[in-house]
């Protein structure tokens, strides 16, 4: 019962600010809504059991990945920006589409639940010390991607900083 | 308990709205704050179907994708920066120096 409180709640929490990301006006209250829909993911997180990902996404995406955007924002924050159009002139085509492509997906989910076992609830977690199990899984058999991701980190920070130099 | 098909809802929908803010508004930030969402939701999908399967693999992979998520994020960033400081605009409708 308080299992779905808690997912129902967070659920609710997250497709609201969600759509105000997408459909506010000022970009710092845009920024502001995108980290409660990060945190409210981070708690339907822990809600699954997976506390390592849970502590990630607090951290890395809500504390590090935010910071860089409002920074960014403040950066180059144009009042002129508040008066102009804020949709492009093909919206509603972008939106007719957009939401033909939602309901293909929720529609093959919808279908797919009776045949293939999404629609029971999920096993009591067989993940007991979720955070030991990934580590060992992560620097076992996913040694070689891991270390590709150090690379790939350390390209794009040598990318963007490149990037955000004075003179190119 | 929760149907693991609940997960799924919850993570089609975000990304729905995510793909809506990638396709109608006019502000790069904005857009790129519309992918980050969408990220996310698969996140959602897959610690939902690591619960279900049980096993980590699901975990792992939200990992990657949170890595690459913060490398798009510097990298996405910095080509802003740089480009409003030569152009002195956002809005992605304007960022045409390649059309001819």
């Amino acid at each position: 019962m308080l299992d779905q409180i808690v997912f129902y709640f967070f659920a609710a929490l997250a497709a609201i600010s969600a759509v105000l990301v997408v459909t506010r006006r000022n970009i710092v209250q845009c920024a502001i809504f995108l980290i409660t829909a990060l945190l409210a993911t981070a708690g339907i997180f822990l809600q699954l059991h997976a506390e390592f990902l849970f502590i990630v996404q607090v951290i890395l995406y809500a504390g590090g990945i935010m910071v860089l955007f409002v920074f960014v924002i403040m950066l180059i924050n144009l009042d002129i920006s508040l008066h102009q159009a804020q949709y492009n002139r093909q919206w509603w085509l972008g939106l007719l589409l957009a939401l033909v492509v939602g309901a293909h997906l929720i529609l093959a989910v919808a279908v797919g639940r009776s045949v293939l076992p999404f629609g029971e609830p999920a096993p009591a977690t067989m993940l007991e010390p979720s955070t030991q199990i990934v580590g060992r899984t992560l620097f076992g058999e996913y040694m070689l991607p891991f270390e590709i991701a150090s690379i790939l980190l350390l390209v794009a920070m040598i990318g963007a900083v490149v990037m955000a130099k004075k003179k190119v | 308990m929760i149907p693991t098909s609940h997960y799924l809802f919850l993570s089609l929908g975000l990304f729905t709205i995510g793909i809506i803010g990638v396709v109608t508004r006019r502000n790069v930030i904005i857009i790129l704050m519309s992918i980050e969402l969408m990220l996310n939701a698969v996140n959602i999908n897959l610690v939902a179907f690591s619960r279900l399967v049980g096993s980590a693999e699901g975990h792992v992979f939200a990992i990657f994708i949170i890595t690459d998520a913060a490398a798009e994020a510097a990298v996405g960033l910095g080509i802003i920066i740089s480009f409003f400081r030569n152009r002195e605009t956002l809005l992605s409708d304007e960022m045409d120096l390649l059309k001819w």
